[in-house]
């Protein structure tokens, strides 16, 4: 049990020098950790905004939302597929979107087939799923068909939508230039964006939380005044509030929309005011350049989420593909707007459901108080365990610094994020260490109790204590991998730290010690332990 | 000669102390049940939704009176605690409906009420939580204790044997509950770290309790024809100046994070210091104890050794 093949010495003592390099750029500047040649770890820990300072926003999609959204699409779909069936438009009747589906009735029972039949033809199939489509369509009642999204069709839509809302998220974050920000997907519509070192997370809210679909309709100019101040408008037709005021009815239709911008600048407009000036692809040129064409004279509105902005006549076409929002804008606001546009918009508005900001000074406090609170530990623990056991004690105090250590090195390297919560997890696997080692020397103690030789002792009391500990360690990770898997944020953390340090503090209080511990026993061969 | 916690050799009786404990664990565990259905627990906004911000002033400022400005800011009831040092206060305010600046505009103008009266403050930290995602936290921190405790219960029934499972876990639901009661008792924030605490509490008690029942099996098997009390107290004298030392080493480490250590952390490791003395407690007079009222005797040894042998092939 004592002795140890060369072997095993060698991958004992290389797999802490491993360690101990990958730990060694937490102890450099990070200019210093830059400057490290290539073939040496140079990764620094990670640390948490607990730690570093900075923003945590949790963001949530509304599912209703993309269902909706969805929904108003799946009617354009309808509505010009329809138009195109074989052998002529199929004419319909009453379509509505209530209660979450839409139907609509087919005026010729005759076309009802070819009606069905093209309307089958644009479901999507959903990969990963043989055989469903995102779409069941469906004939009631004679000859209403009613098109129902399916389960598996929104649960495709929102995972779309969610990919999409992180790229456009990203594009935005990087338009503020902060730096590394994460931003990831948690659970089926959520987006968690972490941005260090930032104070006012209020800019970054208003850049996230907004929209930003950018529409432009023509203007309903032959709406009943009356009837639109009691809120109805004429079928097609809709009341949206602007800006300015008076609520506008316009088309239901956009003519165009914010999805053909290629770029959006903050610029001026006649009077000298800020305003955004912004740019079509070439087809969005040209739909634009048709639409104004054909509405010389005509009022239309700028909508940008459900808003509208301005609504200017067209006084001639617009044919270069750009054009100009104005509108009561400051600087900065005309800013936030370009960078709007040109993220595009979000295909689901996002509401903040948690939101964590530290100061810069309170994480610089916890780190230090966490530091020194560690140090202190470490030498409280020391002062215990040396008086305690003496040499054994030394022993495992060594383990210990190296278990600080190698749970630093494999951090490091694995790109774990250290929190506060894991500084805490760190003190608490000093304490699973020390436990290791003290059930050895205690065993020890008692061998010799027996009136047993020192190296029989020592024998046993570690064959006899590795048993517990691996039955004490072994529930101890099947809890941490429990707080992983159920816990959220602050107890992940927590996790991570427990589950890597019980790992690391089996290797060092029972291997390493075994092998310090054995060496000197070969080389002095004591008579007595003094433990 | 080094040092020695426990001295060699003990021989202290406590299985026949056993109905003292037990009267004294239930006695704790009601009292708990009943101070967590008076007071309650102090719920942070991780748990219940809301705002809270931690205010660090130049000056240690009156309570009261900040309370009272505070509130005729217009932005709800708020709650004040001190954090840490009297310079530094924790603001809690119900979560403003609205809109995505709405938590912006109540920092805002809570920064700029105070400024009048005591200077510039530091916002140290904002946290605002909605309801939803506070209802799932909770959620999700019920089942990791749960779930955590089913794990041990069925890992201490396959290594062992059922009743160790039993004893095992109505020791650490005591635990877990006086530990909910201390936080009733002192209405310290009970926020997420808190649960990591309590999960981590779950982890070492469940050492100890470990430790005794490793060697009460071992000595089952070696003295077939004691009986299980003298085994049990047998067992738990031997491995006393383990549970002591590492209960020691492990206080005197967590005292340092209690004294030194950041004091957002202060609720876990207060919680922590707390749950490994009761842990500690239960462990030498309760759950080894226990097995002797579930009907555990030493002729159940040949099983015992039986079921070991199954485990180490």
């Amino acid at each position: 049990m004592l002795d140890f093949p060369k072997w095993k010495i060698w991958t004992i003592v290389a797999t802490i020098a491993f360690g101990l390099l990958f730990a060694a750029p937490n102890f450099l500047s990070e200019r210093q950790a830059a400057a490290l040649p290539g073939f040496l770890p140079s990764k620094q820990l990670s640390l948490g905004l607990d730690l570093r300072g900075g923003s945590h926003l949790m963001l949530e999609a509304s599912t209703e939302d993309v269902r909706k959204t969805k929904l108003e699409s799946l009617e354009d779909t309808v509505r010009s597929e329809l138009r195109q069936v074989p052998g002529g438009a199929v004419a319909f009747t009453d379509m509505s979107t209530a209660g979450g589906k839409l139907s609509l009735i087919i005026t010729d029972p005759t076309r009802l087939d070819a009606a069905v039949e093209a309307l089958r033809k644009v479901t999507q199939p959903i990969s990963g799923l043989p055989g469903a489509r995102d779409v069941d369509v469906n004939i009631v009642y004679g000859n209403k068909i009613v098109l129902n999204e399916t389960d598996a069709g929104i649960a495709a839509s929102i995972d779309n939508a969610m990919a999409q809302a992180v790229e456009v998220i990203r594009k935005r974050i990087d338009e503020l230039g902060t730096r590394e920000p994460t931003i990831v997907r948690q659970g089926a519509n959520r987006i968690v964006v972490q941005v260090p070192g930032l104070q006012d997370p209020s800019a970054l809210k208003a850049l996230l939380g907004k929209t930003a679909k950018l529409e432009f309709k023509l203007v309903d100019v032959v709406a009943d005044p009356t009837e639109t101040a009691q809120g109805r408008a004429p079928p097609g037709s809709q009341i949206l509030p602007s800006l300015e005021g008076q609520p506008i009815v316009v088309k239901r239709r956009a003519i165009i929309s914010g999805d053909q911008l290629v770029d959006s600048q903050v610029s001026q407009d006649q009077n000298g005011s800020p305003a955004v000036s912004f740019r079509f692809d070439s087809t969005g040129g040209r739909r634009f350049a048709q639409a104004t064409q054909e509405n010389v004279g005509k009022p239309f509105a700028i909508v940008l989420d459900g808003k509208v902005i301005s609504a200017p006549n067209i006084n001639e076409p617009i044919l270069g593909g750009a054009g100009i929002i104005s509108g009561s804008y400051t600087i900065q606001s005309a800013n936030e707007l370009a960078i709007l546009l040109r993220s595009g918009k979000l295909p689901v508005e996002l509401k903040v459901v948690e939101e964590r900001t530290v100061g810069p000074d309170l994480g610089a406090d916890s780190i230090r108080a966490g530091a020194l609170a560690g140090i202190v530990a470490v030498l409280a623990v020391s002062v215990i365990m040396i008086a305690t056991y003496g040499r054994f004690g030394l022993y495992s105090v060594a383990a210990l610094i190296i278990n600080v250590l190698l749970i630093l090195g494999v951090m490091s390297m694995g790109g774990f994020t250290l929190t506060l919560p894991g500084i805490a997890g760190m003190v608490l696997t000093i304490g699973a260490a020390v436990d290791a080692n003290v059930l050895i020397n205690e065993r020890i103690r008692e061998e010799q109790r027996k009136g047993r030789g020192v190296i029989p002792s020592v024998e046993v009391g570690f064959r006899d204590a590795t048993r517990t500990i691996w039955d004490a360690n072994s529930l101890n990770i099947i809890v941490a991998v429990i707080m992983f898997i159920f816990g959220s944020g602050p107890i992940k953390g927590f996790a991570v730290v427990l589950s890597i340090g019980i790992a690391t503090s089996v290797f060092t209080a029972v291997t390493v010690v075994r092998l310090m511990a054995s060496r000197w026993l070969a080389k002095a061969r004591p008579a007595s332990l003094s433990i | 000669m080094p040092l020695k916690i426990v001295p060699d050799n003990t021989n202290i009786g406590f299985v026949r102390v056993r109905f003292i404990a037990f009267a004294l664990t239930l006695l704790l565990t009601i009292g708990s049940i009943g101070l967590l259905a008076t007071r309650g627990l102090n719920l942070g906004v991780d748990f219940v939704g809301g705002l809270t911000m931690e205010v660090e002033f130049k000056a240690p400022p009156p309570l009261d009176a900040l309370r009272k400005e505070v509130d005729n800011l217009g932005v709800g009831t708020s709650a004040l605690q001190e954090f840490g040092s009297p310079r530094n206060i924790l603001v809690r305010l119900p979560l403003p409906e609205g809109d995505q600046a709405a938590v912006q505009r109540i920092v805002a103008k809570v920064q700029a009420g105070l400024k009048g009266n005591y200077g510039d403050v530091n916002f140290r930290r904002v946290e605002s939580v909605s309801g939803k995602v506070s209802g799932e936290l909770i959620e999700s921190g019920i089942w990791a204790v749960l779930l955590s405790m089913a794990a041990v219960a069925l890992f201490t029934w396959f290594r062992f044997e059922w009743f160790f499972g039993i004893s095992t876990v109505v020791a650490l639901v005591h635990d877990v509950i006086v530990t909910l009661g201390f936080f009733a008792l002192t209405q310290l924030e009970f926020d997420l770290n808190v649960v990591a605490a309590v999960l981590t509490i779950i982890g070492y008690s469940l050492n100890d309790k470990v430790v005794i029942d490793d060697r009460i099996r071992e000595n089952l098997r070696k003295y077939r024809t004691m009986d299980i009390g003298p085994i049990i107290d047998l067992s738990v004298n031997e491995t006393l100046p383990r549970t002591v030392m590492t209960s020691v080493t492990l206080i005197a480490a967590l005292m340092a994070l209690l004294l030194l250590g950041p004091d957002v952390i202060f609720g876990f490791t207060a919680a922590m210091v707390l749950g490994i003395i009761v842990g500690t407690y239960s462990s030498i007079f309760v759950s080894s104890s226990l097995l002797i009222s579930l009907g555990v005797k030493s002729r159940a040894a040949p099983e015992l050794a039986s079921a070991e042998r199954v485990v180490r092939r």
